[in-house]
């Protein structure tokens, strides 16, 4: 299935004209910082006699930079609370960012309204996590599955409309008859298949799936993978492809964005960043992957936590845990590089070719 | 999941598999209470038909038939089971019209706060920020006024400027607006709570992902994932609206004489219970009491089938 990934590697160094032209969704130094201080009534404090404010925030994510282009599943990877999903519901404008822009096919969408955003949620949909929790359980699979085609088409009739659900529900693999059925009614893997349905039923261009396989049984997870990748190969889909599933990466992704804290260390294509991981963190993530061979070196481990995000460490945000961190890691914010292979890492230690 | 069968449950069945059917099948309290419930409703509802005669039609009363007692005491009239009151109205008939007014009024302010509220709760919790911060001060404030107290102002300032004629007159509607305003805040607290749990939930997000306006959302998706605890709350608002009619009926401010409500018929003969007639309070005060607590008692059962913490659906 790799063909992607090796024309990919076959061309290593996209120019920036290049880039722009055939990236479907931009994301530019996208900041998004969540208040934890209340309302302003709770942010007053009294600070040595006089009253001032006081505000603190998580930073959720701080300068994302990513590039998605036509017809790729790029995955985003990275530990809990690293702001993956917040990147996947600011693009789908469920959040607004508090700094930076997000470009859909060229044009700015982030600071659009809803009404305005109404033409791009037909080209973007979006797959979310639970599958228990995503479907209305006041609505039978048949409305669920309607409501979309009805707001998008308001010139269909109810034929055109019934005969796309039952193609939708046919093309996931749920038998059609069951529409009148509640979503309780179903099994977590054909929940996920009829919110999938759901996704596709728009015909969109673009799919955000946040975590789509991790509340499924194992079992289940390569079946609504295979489905996932059939869609893409029919549909000529582009994905940005939340998880934490190193494997799934390896076997669903063309591309692979690592977060960390907020940021992103690494994005390469997926060979590359399976054989020669650049970012230090990305090492250490990797050689964490459990392997039958007991020839390869001991996995990486890294000392302390994950530092809180409300108050985030200076310059870049590894280096508290970074073996290879110096003076400048410490102070100043590391920004992503491309390398010769087109593999775009921030980290100091590589560019000073320390690493 | 079974794949052989095809066939989709209709309503009917679905309600006989559900929970709900389940626990009502095995809860006796809950089926006398529906029982009777259901009985006083359609005596109520039915009396122009069940009646014997028609306690607003003034050339049925007779005044010399006045205070008399029900059938098992002595000197009781064979035409009035039920004996009658201090104007000679039959007391059976004016119990079941006075029950039509109580219920109407009940059921009429029951469905204002249940408009007003949930349509503030749902706007406070799902839209949240000032909005939510304006509405439920506002609620706050309602709340620290009593429902007596709305209506002794309401009530007054009525019928010291358009009469007691008038307010006689539109009586039942303006029981129903008092009772309705005083107490909306407790679905729009209860709905607000609720919609603060569900609006987070993907189902939502899904919801907006695909182009929805908010409108939609909150009457299409959230509100119906709220309704367990909206119908719990009104049977307990429905027999509360029934009592504050019934004491604001009690101390003049409701129904008037010549449409009495339950509260004053209780009213009316409260003042002969000192010289013997003691029927003409007692037994509009018994049907009051056992239409209340029935009422309650539904209520106490449905909580428990509802609620999500005891069992989940």
């Amino acid at each position: 299935m790799s063909s992607p990934a090796e024309a990919m590697a076959a061309n290593p160094t996209p120019t920036q004209n290049e880039k722009s032209a055939d990236s479907l969704l931009q994301i530019r130094d996208l900041k998004k910082r969540f208040s934890l201080s209340g309302d302003f009534l709770e942010q007053l404090r009294f600070k040595g006699g006089k009253l001032v404010r006081h505000q603190e925030y998580v930073h959720a994510i701080n300068g994302v930079d990513l590039d998605i282009k036509r017809g790729e599943a790029l995955c985003v990877v990275g530990e809990s609370g690293c702001g993956k999903s917040t990147v996947a519901r600011t693009v789908m404008g469920l959040i607004k960012p508090s700094e930076g822009e997000i470009r859909y096919a060229g044009e700015r969408i982030d600071n659009l309204s809803a009404r305005q955003l109404l033409p791009y949620r037909k080209r973007m949909q979006m797959i979310f996590q639970n599958p228990y929790a995503s479907l209305n359980p006041r609505m039978t699979i048949q409305q669920t599955l309607e409501e979309p085609l009805w707001l998008h088409h308001p010139d269909w009739n109810r034929q055109n409309v019934e005969a796309k659900v039952y193609d939708v529900m046919q093309s996931v693999g749920i038998d059609p008859d069951w529409g009148k059925r509640f979503g309780h009614e179903f099994s977590g893997g054909q929940r996920q298949r009829i919110a999938i349905a759901r996704a596709l039923a728009v015909d969109p261009e673009f799919i955000v799936a946040d975590e789509p396989i991790s509340a499924l049984d194992v079992s289940i997870q390569a079946q609504v993978l295979n489905l996932l990748m059939d869609a893409q190969r029919e549909r000529n889909l582009t994905y940005l492809f939340i998880t934490h599933d190193l494997a799934v990466v390896e076997h669903f992704g063309t591309r692979v964005a690592v977060m960390y804290l907020g940021t992103v260390c690494e994005i390469a294509t997926t060979a590359t960043m399976f054989a020669k991981p650049r970012h230090p963190y990305t090492q250490a993530l990797l050689s964490a992957i459990p392997r039958l061979e007991d020839d390869r070196p001991q996995h990486i481990r890294l000392s302390g936590e994950v530092p809180t995000p409300v108050n985030l460490p200076s310059g870049c945000v590894f280096h508290g845990r970074c073996p290879h961190a110096n003076a400048r890691c410490r102070e100043e914010i590391p920004h992503l590089q491309t390398q010769d292979d087109g593999t775009r890492v921030a980290c100091h230690a590589v560019e000073e070719g320390r690493l | 999941m079974t794949t052989t069968t095809h066939s989709v449950p209709s309503r009917w069945q679905r309600l006989r598999d559900s929970y709900l059917w389940y626990s009502f099948k095995r809860d006796y309290t809950a089926q006398l209470c529906l029982a009777v419930f259901v009985c006083l409703v359609f005596a109520a509802f039915a009396a122009p038909l069940l009646a014997p005669t028609d306690p607003y039609d003034l050339g049925q009363i007779d005044i010399l038939a006045s205070e008399l007692p029900p059938f098992w005491i002595d000197g009781a009239d064979e035409r009035y089971t039920l004996g009658t009151d201090a104007q000679g109205r039959d007391l059976l008939s004016v119990i079941l019209y006075g029950a039509r007014v109580s219920l109407i009024i009940g059921f009429g302010a029951v469905a204002l706060q249940a408009l007003i509220g949930v349509c503030f709760g749902l706007l406070a919790g799902y839209l949240g920020g000032r909005i939510d911060a304006f509405l439920m001060r506002l609620a706050d404030i309602q709340l620290s006024f009593s429902t007596l107290m709305v209506a002794i102002v309401v009530g007054a300032v009525v019928k010291a400027t358009l009469g007691s004629s008038f307010y006689s007159s539109y009586a039942v509607l303006m029981l129903v607006l008092i009772i309705g305003l005083a107490e909306w805040p407790q679905y729009a607290r209860t709905v607000r709570a609720s919609v603060l749990a569900e609006k987070n939930k993907e189902y939502v997000d899904a919801a907006r992902v695909m182009g929805l306006r908010s409108k939609r959302i909150m009457f299409r998706h959230v509100l119906p994932n709220t309704l367990s605890p909206i119908f719990v709350i009104s049977t307990v608002q429905i027999a509360n609206a029934i009592i504050s009619e019934a004491a604001l009926s009690f101390l003049g401010l409701g129904m008037p004489e010549t449409h009495p409500s339950l509260g004053s018929l209780i009213k009316s003969g409260f003042d002969y219970i000192q010289s013997g007639s003691w029927w003409i309070t007692m037994i509009p005060g018994a049907v009051l009491v056992v239409l209340v607590l029935s009422i309650n008692l539904l209520g106490d059962w449905l909580r428990d089938v509802m609620n999500p913490r005891l069992y989940k659906g």
